[in-house]
């Protein structure tokens, strides 16, 4: 594997170092926090507050812990996928500047370029989810903490396997874009997409049943769950304690995206894991496939 | 001892859907010569560039790199060539030094050997104070130098350079020619180049020139000029009267009279006949853009039409 080390850090560098990819990336949080401080906070808090008995009383703490808790698992959720394909356009980029060439014309394999690609693409995106995370985090204790150590350690696998997922959609969609025009059309579509495909913007609770049914299929929407479950897991504990009634903690789960129902049947979390390692696994293996076959085809 | 064969080509074709860009291509280039290929734009000049590197892959034909079929793997032919590109493909968002870095690590050259080789190409391309530099912001001129340092960074015994003074200052252009010449007679590098600048091609070892993907003719310049341009007499202080006794086609330029003849032979002979005319005169070969003219019907433009 003669280069891997360095073309891995070339690419983590050509990342971090161009703007036009770097920014692009963050657009959809961006969008995100955005919505969240102009709108979505405030709706979130209305209906939360209209959901709750009269006769409950809810500190302002675990009102704000619920949104902040959404926030921070929406922004998750779009910054693994959104960010990875921006980075990995990287790919692409080599193509459109002919920086592909002048490294196929080097005694480095065609499979140790495609995995140097991969693995920067993740340890950009990991570098930007980690910080994002740490920066939720804060703003979370500051506005409510109900969260335990255990918690934070299943949020940070759960970034882990999201990037995982996102990283290899993202190679295996960029392997077929080759000109800039198509790099902004499905930087585009992503950034604007996946948001609401992953119940990140509005949860997929308020989408009509049929699109529920559709969703329920995408591995994406089960990574915003397990993150919202880890996330708010803490303020429905806080909820029982205080006296919330069983059906009202249910119901705020389910609206919320923390329970996903696939045909009527509620997924459990291990289930979620099950689901979206097995997404990434195989996507990871028709991304090798993809490489070998095009391999073949140059010849 | 006459040199070995470091390319060699035999009935290559290669196509694209109905487009043929090479059609049963046979050359050879010796080792440490200055082989120029020479064809406009489409003509299969970088298709053939691209099926010898190993970046394209050809219908047709056996293609033999330093004595290594293409068919059998490319690993040990990249190893042996360099090349520098019609365009800069550098990474422009990164500085010179950690372009070459990056390049260079997939050679196997790191560390003190990395050192050591960059210190020695920035001496020689005088591009000492731009490691620094990040590539995006460097002139042309610039850029092309470390285009040049990027593609010999592993000492390659095969330059590949594919129109790679176009658009330059003649300053750097100079450089750049210096440069390869002096890697030639020192390290007997063997240069494979497409240019537009036909006086570059004039200085080569052996031209080809390519035409819808065919050899339209082949051979050193001077064959070539022998058999695809007359020769050229310029005559001063004579009068039209008599340039006109000649019976031959002449044009005036500012200070003299050129007269066309087929050959030197030919024009021998005219300055026996006439020796009261041959009083202050120079004979020249026909120039490679008139080969070039007479084999394609084309005019070859440095840096356009390509």
């Amino acid at each position: 594997m003669t280069g891997l080390g360095n073309l891995i850090e070339r690419n983590t560098k050509m990342y971090f170092k161009d703007k036009g990819i770097f920014f692009t990336s963050l657009i959809t949080p961006l969008i995100l926090l955005v919505l969240y401080a102009t709108f979505l906070a405030n709706v979130y808090k209305d209906s939360f507050m209209s959901a709750i008995p009269e006769f409950i009383k809810v500190s302002d703490e675990l009102v704000d812990a619920m949104v902040s808790g959404q926030l921070f698992s929406s922004l998750l959720a779009v910054c693994t996928i959104t960010v990875a394909f921006c980075s990995n356009m990287l790919m692409v980029q080599d193509k459109v500047t002919g920086a592909k060439k002048d490294l196929c014309v080097t005694p480095v394999k065609k499979s140790t370029l495609a995995l140097s690609y991969y693995i920067a693409t993740f340890i950009s995106t990991m570098i930007i989810c980690l910080v994002a995370t740490l920066a939720c985090l804060i703003y979370i204790y500051n506005t409510g903490w109900y969260m335990t150590v255990s918690d934070v350690g299943y949020i940070l696998l759960d970034v882990f396997l999201l990037v995982m997922f996102g990283t290899a959609l993202s190679s295996i969609i960029n392997m077929f874009l080759s000109s800039q025009g198509q790099i902004s059309a499905v930087g585009s579509i992503v950034s604007s997409c996946y948001g609401f495909i992953c119940g990140a913007y509005m949860p997929i609770a308020s989408f009509s049943k049929g699109l529920q049914k559709v969703l329920s299929f995408l591995p994406g929407t089960y990574g915003t769950s397990i993150l919202r479950n880890h996330a708010l897991r803490g303020v429905f504990e806080e909820m029982s304690s205080i006296g919330f009634p069983k059906e009202v903690v249910t119901g705020l789960r389910d609206a919320v995206d923390c329970n996903i129902y696939f045909f009527g049947d509620k997924v459990e979390i291990s289930s979620m894991y099950i689901y979206l390692a097995s997404a990434v696994v195989i996507l990871v293996a028709v991304y090798v496939i993809l490489n070998m076959v095009m391999k073949n085809k140059a010849k | 001892m006459e040199n070995k064969n470091i390319i060699d080509i035999k009935n290559l074709n290669k196509s694209f859907s109905e487009v043929k860009a090479v059609q049963d291509l046979s050359f050879v280039v010796k080792e440490g010569e200055l082989f120029a290929f020479l064809g406009v734009n489409g003509a299969g000049k970088s298709t053939t560039i691209s099926i010898i590197c190993g970046q394209l892959a050809k219908d047709s034909g056996e293609v033999f790199v330093c004595g290594d079929n293409i068919d059998k793997g490319i690993a040990n032919i990249t190893k042996e060539l360099g090349v520098v590109f019609q365009n800069s493909v550098l990474d422009a968002s990164l500085s010179v030094k950690d372009n070459l870095q990056s390049r260079a690590a997939l050679y196997g050259i790191k560390g003190t050997a990395f050192k050591e080789r960059l210190a020695e190409l920035a001496k020689l391309l005088d591009f000492e104070d731009l490691l620094g530099r990040t590539v995006g912001k460097l002139s042309g001129g610039q850029r092309r130098r470390i285009d040049i340092a990027r593609a010999l960074l592993h000492r390659p015994r095969i330059l590949i350079l594919d129109e790679p003074t176009t658009g330059l200052d003649p300053q750097t252009r100079k450089l750049l020619w210096n440069t390869i010449e002096s890697l030639r007679k020192d390290e007997n590098m063997t240069v494979f180049l497409t240019t537009h600048y036909m006086e570059e091609a004039a200085g080569a070892d052996y031209v080809i020139i390519l035409d819808s993907g065919k050899i339209v003719a082949k051979g050193t310049p001077l064959e070539l000029k022998n058999t695809y341009t007359g020769d050229f007499i310029t005559l001063y202080n004579v009068t039209d009267e008599q340039i006109e006794k000649l019976g031959l086609e002449y044009e005036k330029v500012r200070d003299g009279i050129i007269v066309s003849v087929p050959n030197t032979a030919a024009a021998t002979q005219l300055i026996i006949e006439h020796p009261e005319i041959f009083t202050d005169y120079e004979i020249t070969k026909g120039k490679m853009d008139d080969i070039f003219l007479a084999v394609t019907g084309k005019k070859l433009t440095g840096g356009e039409g390509k």
